[in-house]
């Protein structure tokens, strides 16, 4: 008989809908043959100039109708495909979701096309008076919705029939496990059966690139984008700003199971700790992803022998992988040598605020189709991080546990802990 | 009485009236109190502006300071209030295992900056190469971090050592709401024992502004009450620069430390009405329903915008209920968007917790001698997203 509870009392939390998109393609087929062929989706940028840029490649989505109507509709569009996919999965109405919706999305902007209209729209000086004076008098509340951080959730809640206050969050990088990890804690607190975790990011502005670049965060390897994330190896050079999305319908496994929905996966354990280092750098010890990881097996009530695969953050930055490998080893101590680890960033680049949501639908897909992804461009091994990075090939394998780590910028770590089969 | 109620045990404020609990509850809690008010700086808007702070006395290192702007430095500031009035302040053990919700906007852009972009784009007509050109060559890498939202809770993680978690919600005054509700949900589930929740405003910046204007929502003209904006110029918001952060405990938690505990934190009640089909006022009902908001004699701390929908239909729903009292303090403080929610919350505390009521904050709202056993708070967003919460004496 099939337990409800976790071992903890806990409503165990199943995945009864997936929808992804990435620079890679829309859906999850696409997106699964691409990424299990080594494709990469990093391309270079032609939504806006390049010059000037020290880094001119991205994993940007341009194949959707917002594709070129700036980040906030671009987010909407790419939220609203991939819920719309996983919705459909999950055989629930499209329109009346009935559960709460938690989104991960970028803290967007006024975008730099609106405050130039403004600023020619007027005439007064100095120039900040200018655009007020002008906003006042618009006729739409097209420019004003793009500027309101809870805009793109409540258009979601309308479209999905969601219940209640939709919540918009930002952990940055980790935002999309967040996201997964407030809706299953909702689940367990049973105030809902199931509930929309939704992480997107449709970002990658030229502003967005130079704020990175400005923090030698980025690759700089323009000549051959599709070879510039590089997870793992000792010429890494910076992570490739992406833009994506991915949804999972999460529900508890005894509503699932009542009507008849089919379980792709279990929500088995969630963990975070903060950082109080520095802004942009980890603490030395890696202590807190440790911390993060720890908390996650703890939760999911597995020991350091548990997870058959892990789903790394490898953003192929020097700093994150070092430290990813350090942590992990610190964890998992010799067991870190049998378990295979990959970056699917390798392939579709950074995408932010949806990273932790896409990479953990991926984690899901890895558990059902018994494939892992590669670590592409895996060339030149970092010596220093002896990992089994399943490199440059897919690999049949049985995985029945995977970890996702997301190490947010800003010092929040979120890291989840996904099952095949409930226990 | 349960060891997993919800009590509120540390409370850190700032706005125009000054900072910290005392300073909130002298000036609410007199009679006659005067806004502070700036009418010229981003005239002809008025704005609540900030008090003059020593940012030191929160945020010891100056390097820490330099890497924020006022809108963190402000956060971080009020937290760090938060964290010492509830005795957690320095104690490794406890904020190690603290978890945090921080209800954020964004930060600030630079005004220079963009004005010099706009100013060059009238000689050009490439301007998203000149974009390029001024972005590479003027940006300051640090300024970037001060916009981002969720580096106001990363700068509380640096600054106060708060690292059990840390979340960031976003969304204008829906976010406090969301932070507040989830901060009480996780405690009495047992998913957490004490939690840091609430954020901040900084109003005084253009681009602040502008969030608002863009869809025409701030007041203009001479300024008037919350209550009393139906009609004038503009759209009927006086925004505020402040803060307020909320220590939660769960009762076992605190009551085993031995701390004071102002309040507990009763049912939370969030909502998101279709406003365009004249569903708020229902909504707001839905809300006073939920938190069980039926105590005959209620003072109900309101955190009314002014913007002109959202505050006739809160007006309409609350003059309806005669037994209640409201009290909008953003006629004395502003509005203060994601922090508003934990401002009501805050100041709806420290009334039970003195066991006294705020006198009116503008001549149209009624005296109240009921009892103080309970005090509603609420919040309806000008625009979207509304909440509520019932806060009743400790014991």
């Amino acid at each position: 008989m099939t337990k409800f509870k976790d071992h903890l009392g806990r409503p165990v939390v199943a995945v009864t809908g997936i929808g992804v998109v990435t620079s890679l393609g829309v859906g999850k087929k696409d997106n699964w043959e691409a990424l299990t062929a080594g494709k990469s989706g990093i391309h270079p940028i032609t939504r806006f100039p390049v010059d000037q840029l020290n880094t001119r490649i991205a994993g940007t989505v341009d194949f959707l109708a917002s594709s070129s109507r700036g980040a906030s509709a671009l987010t909407y569009e790419l939220a609203e495909t991939a819920a719309g996919e996983a919705v459909a999965e999950a055989g629930l109405a499209i329109d009346d979701f009935g559960g709460p919706l938690f989104l991960a999305s970028p803290p967007v902007e006024l975008d730099w096309h609106d405050r130039l209209a403004l600023y020619k729209g007027g005439e007064r000086e100095p120039a900040s008076d200018r655009l007020l004076e002008v906003a006042r008098n618009l006729n739409s509340l097209e420019m004003f919705d793009s500027s309101q951080f809870a805009s793109i959730a409540d258009r979601l809640a309308d479209r999905f029939g969601a219940t209640g206050l939709p919540i918009t969050l930002s952990t940055a990088c980790a935002s999309g496990a967040t996201a997964i990890q407030l809706g299953v804690e909702a689940i367990r607190r049973s105030e809902a059966q199931r509930a929309l975790a939704i992480g997107a990011d449709g970002s990658a502005t030229a502003e967005a690139l130079i704020r990175f670049s400005l923090l030698s965060a980025l690759s700089t390897s323009n000549d051959v984008p599709e070879k510039a994330s590089k997870p793992f190896s000792k010429d890494r050079d910076g992570f490739v700003l992406a833009e994506g999305s991915a949804a999972l319908v999460l529900e508890s496994l005894e509503s699932a199971t009542a009507r008849g929905a089919t379980v792709l996966g279990i929500i088995r354990g969630c963990g975070e700790k903060a950082d109080d280092f520095h802004r942009t750098r980890s603490k030395p010890d890696g202590s807190p992803a440790i911390a993060a990881v720890r908390a996650a097996l703890a939760d999911a009530g597995l020991g350091e022998d548990g997870i058959d695969y892990i789903n790394a953050h490898g953003t192929s930055t020097p700093e994150n992988d070092k430290m990813e490998h350090l942590s992990l080893s610190t964890v998992f101590g010799e067991h870190m040598s049998r378990i295979p680890i990959s970056s699917n960033k390798s392939m579709i680049g950074h995408t932010l605020s949806a990273a932790g949501a896409i990479e953990a639908a991926f984690s899901l897909m890895t558990m059902r189709e018994g494939i892992i992804p590669p670590t592409i461009n895996y060339d030149n091994p970092d010596p220093a991080i002896a990992l089994d990075v399943v490199p440059n090939v897919k690999r049949e394998a049985r995985v029945g546990t995977v970890l996702s780590n997301s190490f947010g910028f800003g010092g929040q770590n979120t890291c989840l802990v996904m099952a095949r089969e409930p226990v | 009485m349960s060891a997993r109620d919800v009590v509120i045990t540390g409370i850190g404020l700032v706005s125009s009236l000054g900072e910290g609990t005392d300073a909130h509850w002298q000036k609410l809690s007199t009679p006659g109190t005067l806004p502070v008010l700036d009418a010229e700086r981003f005239a002809p808007y008025t704005i609540h502006p900030l008090p003059e702070i020593d940012w030191s006395l929160q945020i010891a290192k100056r390097g820490d300071q330099r890497q924020m702007e006022t809108w963190q430095r402000l956060g971080t500031y009020v937290a760090g209030l938060a964290l010492a009035d509830a005795g957690i302040k320095d104690n490794e053990e406890l904020c190690a295992t603290m978890d945090m919700v921080v209800a954020a906007g964004g930060g600030e852009r630079d005004v220079a900056v963009d004005s010099d972009i706009l100013a060059a784009s009238a000689q050009r007509d490439d301007f998203d190469v000149l974009l390029n050109e001024k972005l590479t060559t003027e940006l300051r890498p640090t300024l970037f971090l001060a916009q981002l939202s969720n580096l106001l809770a990363g700068n509380i993680s640096i600054v106060h050592k708060v690292t059990g978690s840390s979340r960031t919600f976003m969304g204008e005054e829906g976010a406090g709401v969301s932070a507040i509700e989830t901060a009480a949900a996780r405690i009495r589930s047992g998913q957490s024992t004490h939690m840091l929740v609430g954020g901040a405003f900084q109003t005084e910046h253009p681009d602040m502004l502008l969030g608002y204007e863009l869809a025409g929502y701030l007041h203009r003209g001479e300024w008037k009450p919350v209550w009393q904006r139906q009609g004038a110029e503009g759209g009927g918001i006086v925004s505020g620069s402040g803060g307020a952060f909320l220590v939660l405990e769960s009762r076992e938690h605190a009551e085993k430390r031995g701390q004071r505990i102002y309040a507990t934190l009763g049912p939370v009640a969030s909502g998101r009405a279709r406003r365009g089909r004249d569903e708020l006022a229902a909504g707001i009902n839905r809300l006073l329903d939920t938190v069980d908001a039926t105590e005959t004699g209620l003072l109900a701390i309101s955190g009314a915008s002014g913007a002109h929908k959202a505050t006739a239909a809160e007006k309409a729903v609350l003059d309806a209920r005669t037994d209640i009292a409201a009290r909008a303090f953003s006629t004395l403080t502003g509005h203060l968007k994601e922090a508003q929610f934990p401002f009501a919350v805050a100041l709806a505390a420290l009334a039970v917790s003195n066991k006294a009521p705020y006198p009116p904050f503008e001549a149209g709202e009624k005296a109240f001698d009921g009892s103080l056993k309970s005090v509603l708070a609420t919040t309806i967003g000008y625009h979207h997203f509304e909440g509520a919460a019932l806060v009743s004496a400790a014991d």
